[in-house]
């Protein structure tokens, strides 16, 4: 028997698996094809303060090996999210659940973040300063480490659960970031959102997305996200969450040796709804093949 | 929604650009007129959202255009070859609405789903009036199919090498007692029948999806009733909902 147990900030997991936040919505879509409770933990949509529709459409646009979204933080805002999603997903998932926050201002963090922090089922706090797709806010605030330190201490001052933040890719040095982070008290960091990119339709010969530009996901974005995670994880102690691109078992593995204490799986849950499932079915076996027993051995196993 | 591996069976054109495959696999989750299927194919990565035309138990048919690569490329499928398939996707078209005599409007592409909803409704003993619209004789796939179904079948051309000369609008303002409208088809032609339709109605929408089962939020629209994901509570929406 392997084991495939992982701890994140003293909540232990079955498994490193976890949906990314925004590919999984509250759960119950995917609870209708199968036991969610295989999860590891799940991230789910991100969540504002008020309600949002997000960006106009065409909203998607694929690419090789990956899809640009600009949804724009679609979700019902907190109050809806608490009093409506969280018991219906506390229907179908019966373990912890990461609870992904966004905002327009370090208030409005502060606010969502310390009243999903006293719902019971929620484990940690994934601050997302990370979002390409909002002006005046996501992003803006996880491109500097000043700003990100700020967001969060503003967040752990009012919390008492594990606060991981979720970084943005569309920087010039992400380890300086994390570190930053790591200083004003993050529990752990996520990393890495995605990254921004654009198509252009030829018969229109205009942007394939109405807000021009989106977040690129999928396998493709796969070397730099390991690059990445390799980087932060040699900067900071906390523990480090690793995503993008993220499709079988073996890239599970791949984002644990590059330092990664759980891993989180997004566009693929798009493309194929049982991604996590088949990907946690395979992990016993890709494990034995790489004469690995016990997850925890090769976390940050690369940096040796 | 289910995940399934279906076999093509055939793969033939209809016009230049418009082929109807047909498919043997399991069909259970296809629970309405209506709704789609979503389709992998290898070398690309979202799936391609295509339209149900008709089912049975084992098979599945599906009429769709060459727009792009991923289109292209299936119609390069011979026979015998396995596809992975979501089936059951969307609301579909909810035929207790359609008094006796409603109206099934299909522009172009927007064809395929009213041939199952024309059979569906027959059944429940009702006269479905069916009024296809394309841009030329050329162009028009499956008017012999519907006449066959032995309902009365208007066609409109864009050029008039076809049936009426003009919109399916055109035909839609010379009949009157009809007492419902089913539609799919371009936008403009589903704003343009709500505004000459004097009955109420269902529409269905097509927008850029990413999963097709309701989960990364890419196709939502802003109705009078709320947020809606067209893939999830579409992409049929009520005439009386909608915010043009």
């Amino acid at each position: 028997m392997v084991n495939t147990k992982v701890t994140l900030s003293g909540i232990t997991l079955d498994n490193p698996v976890i949906p990314a936040s925004g590919t999984f919505g509250y759960g119950y879509e995917f609870a209708e094809l199968y036991d969610i409770n295989v999860l590891g933990s799940f991230s789910f949509k991100g969540t504002t303060k008020e309600p949002r529709f997000g960006n106009p459409t065409p909203r998607i646009a694929e690419c090789t090996a990956g899809l640009i979204n600009s949804v724009g933080l679609q979700n019902p805002g907190i109050d809806k999210v608490i009093s409506e999603e969280l018991p219906k997903l506390r229907q179908c998932f019966h373990k912890p659940v990461i609870a992904n926050i966004s905002g327009f201002s370090i208030e409005e963090y502060a606010y969502c973040c310390e009243r999903i922090d006293k719902e019971e089922q929620v484990s940690i706090i994934e601050v997302n300063v990370s979002c390409p797709n909002v002006h005046h806010g996501g992003m803006s605030f996880g491109t500097s480490p000043s700003s990100a330190a700020e967001v969060t201490k503003a967040v752990k001052a009012v919390t008492t659960k594990p606060v991981y933040i979720k970084l943005s890719p569309n920087v010039t040095d992400i380890a300086e970031i994390a570190k930053a982070c790591e200083d004003a008290g993050a529990d752990g960091i996520s990393l890495i959102n995605t990254m921004m990119g654009m198509r252009i339709d030829l018969k229109t010969k205009r942007p394939v997305i109405a807000n021009k530009m989106g977040g690129f996901s999928g396998s493709a974005i796969f070397p730099i996200a390991v690059r990445m995670v390799y980087q932060v994880s040699e900067a900071v102690k906390i523990p480090v969450i690793g995503m993008g691109g993220v499709s079988c078992a073996e890239d599970v593995l791949e984002m644990m040796l590059a330092g990664a204490t759980a891993v989180q799986v997004g566009a693929a849950n798009l493309v194929d709804p049982f991604a996590c499932k088949n990907i946690i079915e395979d992990l016993p076996r890709v494990m034995k093949q790489y004469h690995i027993q016990d997850l925890n051995e090769i976390i940050g196993g690369a940096h040796k | 929604m289910k995940q399934s591996i279906f076999t093509i069976k055939s793969n033939q054109h209809l016009t230049d650009t418009v082929l109807k495959m047909v498919l043997a696999g399991d069909t259970s989750a296809i629970t309405s007129c209506g709704q789609f299927v979503n389709i992998k194919l290898k070398g690309f990565f979202l799936r391609r959202p295509i339209s149900v035309c008709d089912y049975d138990e084992k098979t599945l048919t599906i009429l769709y255009k060459t727009v792009g690569k991923g289109t292209q490329y299936m119609s390069t499928l011979p026979a015998g070859t396995q596809l992975d398939i979501l089936t059951g996707l969307g609301n579909g078209y909810d035929t207790t609405k359609s008094g006796q005599t409603p109206l099934l409007i299909g522009g172009g592409v927007g064809v395929p789903p009213m041939f199952r909803l024309a059979k569906d409704l027959i059944q429940q003993d009702k006269t479905p009036t069916v009024i296809l619209g394309f841009n030329t004789k050329e162009e028009a796939f499956y008017v012999e199919e519907f006449r066959a179904l032995g309902v009365p079948v208007h066609v409109a051309t864009a050029d008039g090498s076809m049936g009426t000369k003009g919109f399916v609008t055109d035909v839609v303002k010379t009949l009157s007692d009809y007492t419902y409208f089913y539609t799919c088809g371009p936008e403009p032609m589903l704003k343009a029948l709500c505004d000459v339709t004097t009955t109420s109605g269902q529409l269905s929408f097509e927008e850029r999806m990413g999963c097709g089962f309701g989960a990364c939020m890419g196709c939502s629209c802003e109705t009078k009733y709320g947020t809606k994901r067209i893939c999830k509570d579409g992409p049929v929406l009520e005439k009386e909902e909608i915010k043009w």
